[in-house]
C-alpha cells in the first residue's frame, strides 16, 4: 500500500465515523442558522411566500417591540444575581458535603435529587409551595411572624422565586466543585496550616487558587444557561397569572408585569403566537450572538484548564 | 492545632482534650449545617408529597398534614384521559431517542478522540457551540421545515429523527471519557489484525461503559424532561403530548386542585427519582466527567 493510498484510506475511515455528525450539523444548525439570518429580513407570516423587508425586523425589535428590553434587563438580572448565588451556594454545599462523615450518601442524594426533577414539575411545584395565599412557604413565614412575600404573582418577588428555584437545582454544581475539591492537594492544606494559616486563609490562598479553574467554568456555563432560560419562568408565569392549559393563545407573556420574560420566550412570542417569523429570527440572532460570546469565554477557560 | 502540637509545652493529655473538643464541635457544626441545608432540598418534596394526599377541600386550606390520606389521588391522576398517552408518548421519545444518540454519537465521539485529521479542532469547536446554543436560535427554519416540508408536525419525530445524527453534549461527553483510555489497547488489538471499527466495537465499547451509562440516563432525562420541543411540535395534537408538556395543561383543566396538581406531579417526577437510585454513580461520573476534566 502505498502512502498516498493509506492517506486516503484514512481519509474515507474519517470521513465514516464523522458522517452522523455532519449530517447533523448541516441539517439541523447550519442550514437554519443561514435560513434564520435570511429570514430577520424578509417579511414572512409562515404562509404567504416571504417578501424582502430591508432592516425594518432589527427596528421594530429594538424600538417598537414592547417585551425585548424588558427580556434583555431580566437576563442582565438573572446573571448577576442569579448566576452568582448559583456558584456561591453550590461551592458552598460541595465544600459542606466533603466536610460531613457521618451519613455522606444520604446528603448527598438530598442535594443532588432535586437537579433530576424535570423543570416543569419543579416549576409547578414551586408555584405551589410559594402560592401566597396557601402556600406551605408564606404560610410557616406567617407562623413565624415574618412579611408573605407575593413571589410569583408579584413583580418584585418573581425573579426571586426564580433564583430559589434555580438554587434548589443545584446538584450538578455541587458534585462539580465536591470533585475538584477532593482534587486539592492535601500536602498543600498541611504546609498552610504549619505556617499558622487559619481556616479563611486556608480557603482563600490554597483553597481557591486551586479550584478557580472550576469556578470560573461554573461561571461561564452558568451565564450560557442563563441564555438559554425558557421553561422555569414560562410556566411560572402561566401558573401564577391563570392561564395555564389553554393553547396560550391569550397569555403575555412575562406575567407579572414582564418581570419573568426571557429572551427565548421571546422567539416563541413572535414566531409562533404572533406569526412575525422576521423578528422571531432577529430574536434568535441575538441570543446566538450573546451565546457565541460566551461559548467563546468557556472554550478559552478550558483550554487554559487543560494546558496548566 | 498542629501548632499546639509542634510547641507543645502544656502536658499532652490536656492538649489532646482540647483537640478532641474541637473535633467534635467541629463534626457537631458541619452535621448541623448540612442537615440545615438538606432540609430546604428535601421540604419541598415532602410538601408536594402531603399535598397530593390530602382531599380537594383541605388542599386549599392552609393545612400542611393530611386530615385523611387519600391515596386514590393518584388513582384519579393516572385515569384521567389522556395521562396514560403521555406517558407512552414520553417513553417512546425517551426510549427512542436514547438508542439513536448513542448509535451515532459513539463513533463521532471516537474520531474525535482517537483519529488525528486536519480541522478536527474545528470540529470539537463547532460541536462545544452546537451544545451551548440555545435551540430557539434555530427554530424558526427547523418548524418550517419539519412542518410545510414533511408534514411532521403534530408528532415527536421532528424531536426523535435528528439524534440519529448525533447530540452534540453526547459526544462531548463520550469524547471526554474516550480520552482517557490509553491508545495502546486499540494498538495492540491492531496489531492482532482488527479493523477501526472492530477495535472501537470489540475493545472500547466495553472500556467506555460507564460513559455510554451516563450519556443514556442524560439522554433519556432529557426527553423525558423536555418541554420547549414537545411544546413547538406536538402542542396542537393532544394524542402527541408528553408528561412535561401534559402537565401543564393538567393544571388548568383542575385549576385549584393543588392535591390532584400535585399528584401529577409526584407521578411525573416518579421514574426519574426512581431511575437515579438505581444509577447514582452513572449520573455522578457523568457530571463529572463533563465539569471536571475539561
Amino acid at each position: 500500500m502505498t502512502l498516498r493510498q493509506k492517506h486516503r484510506r484514512e481519509t474515507l475511515r474519517n470521513l465514516a465515523f464523522l458522517s452522523p455528525w455532519l449530517i447533523g450539523v448541516s441539517v439541523f444548525f447550519l442550514y437554519p442558522l443561514v435560513s434564520t439570518v435570511y429570514f430577520s429580513f424578509m417579511k414572512y407570516d409562515g404562509f404567504t411566500p416571504p417578501t424582502w423587508n430591508g432592516l425594518k425586523n432589527w427596528q421594530y425589535v429594538f424600538t417598537d417591540y414592547p417585551f425585548f428590553w424588558p427580556a434583555l434587563r431580566n437576563t442582565l438580572w438573572l446573571v448577576v444575581v442569579m448566576v452568582t448565588l448559583r456558584v456561591l451556594f453550590g461551592l458552598g454545599i460541595g465544600m459542606l458535603i466533603t466536610k460531613v462523615k457521618t451519613g455522606a450518601g444520604l446528603f448527598r442524594t438530598a442535594f443532588y435529587l432535586p437537579y433530576l426533577a424535570p423543570p416543569v414539575a419543579a416549576t409547578m411545584a414551586f408555584a405551589f409551595l410559594l402560592n401566597p395565599g396557601t402556600g406551605p412557604v408564606n404560610n410557616i413565614l406567617g407562623s413565624i411572624g415574618l412579611p408573605q412575600p407575593g413571589w410569583f404573582n408579584d413583580p418584585n418577588w418573581s425573579k426571586p422565586a426564580l433564583t430559589m428555584l434555580a438554587l434548589w437545582g443545584i446538584g450538578d454544581l455541587m458534585v462539580i466543585f465536591m470533585a475538584s475539591l477532593l482534587d486539592v492537594p492535601q500536602e498543600q492544606y498541611e504546609a498552610a496550616s504549619l505556617d499558622g494559616a487559619g481556616a479563611w486563609q486556608r480557603f482563600r490562598f490554597v483553597t481557591l487558587p486551586n479550584i478557580s479553574p472550576i469556578v470560573l467554568f461554573a461561571v461561564v456555563t452558568g451565564v450560557i444557561q442563563t441564555m438559554q432560560y425558557y421553561t422555569q419562568p414560562l410556566v411560572a408565569g402561566k401558573v401564577a397569572s391563570g392561564v395555564i392549559g389553554s393553547s396560550g393563545q391569550q397569555f403575555e407573556p412575562g406575567y407579572p408585569e414582564k418581570s419573568t420574560l426571557t429572551l427565548p420566550q421571546l422567539v416563541y412570542h413572535l414566531g409562533f403566537q404572533r406569526f412575525d417569523t422576521g423578528g422571531a429570527s432577529v430574536i434568535a440572532l441575538v441570543l446566538f450572538v450573546l451565546a457565541m460570546v460566551f461559548t467563546g469565554f468557556l472554550m478559552r477557560s478550558m483550554s487554559e484548564r487543560s494546558t496548566a | 492545632m498542629t501548632a499546639t502540637a509542634i510547641t507543645s509545652a502544656v502536658p499532652l493529655t490536656s492538649a489532646a482534650r482540647t483537640a478532641r473538643r474541637t473535633r467534635f464541635l467541629q463534626w457537631v457544626g458541619v452535621h448541623a449545617l448540612a442537615i440545615a441545608a438538606a432540609l430546604f432540598f428535601v421540604l419541598p418534596f415532602v410538601f408536594i408529597f402531603l399535598t397530593a394526599l390530602m382531599s380537594d377541600q383541605q388542599a386549599l386550606t392552609r393545612n400542611l398534614w393530611p386530615d385523611s390520606w387519600h391515596w386514590e389521588n393518584l388513582r384519579t391522576v393516572w385515569e384521567t384521559p389522556g395521562f396514560l398517552t403521555w406517558w407512552k408518548n414520553t417513553l417512546m421519545y425517551a426510549v427512542l431517542g436514547t438508542a439513536l444518540t448513542l448509535v451515532s454519537s459513539i463513533p463521532v465521539a471516537y474520531a474525535l478522540a482517537r483519529f488525528s485529521f486536519r480541522g478536527r479542532n474545528v470540529v470539537l469547536m463547532l460541536v462545544i457551540a452546537t451544545m451551548m446554543l440555545p435551540p430557539q436560535v434555530v427554530i424558526v427554519p427547523m418548524y418550517l421545515f419539519w412542518a410545510k416540508q414533511l408534514h411532521l408536525s403534530g408528532t415527536l419525530w421532528p424531536l426523535i429523527i435528528p439524534m440519529a445524527f448525533t447530540d452534540a453534549f453526547s459526544v462531548f461527553l463520550l469524547r471526554q471519557f474516550l480520552l482517557t483510555i490509553p491508545k495502546d489497547y486499540v494498538d495492540a488489538a491492531k496489531v492482532d489484525g482488527c479493523g477501526d471499527f472492530t477495535a472501537l466495537l470489540r475493545i472500547i465499547l466495553p472500556m467506555a461503559k460507564p460513559a455510554i451509562a451516563a450519556v443514556a440516563l442524560f439522554q433519556f432525562f432529557y426527553c423525558w424532561n423536555d418541554y420547549f420541543g414537545p411544546q413547538i411540535y406536538a402542542s396542537e395534537n393532544p394524542a402527541a403530548w408528553t408528561l412535561s408538556y401534559g402537565l401543564e395543561s393538567f393544571k388548568g383543566a383542575h385549576h385549584t386542585n393543588w392535591n390532584l396538581t400535585m399528584a401529577a406531579t409526584l407521578l411525573v417526577m416518579a421514574p426519574v427519582i426512581v431511575l437515579f437510585f438505581f444509577a447514582q454513580k452513572a449520573f455522578i461520573e457523568g457530571v463529572t466527567l463533563t465539569g471536571v476534566k475539561g
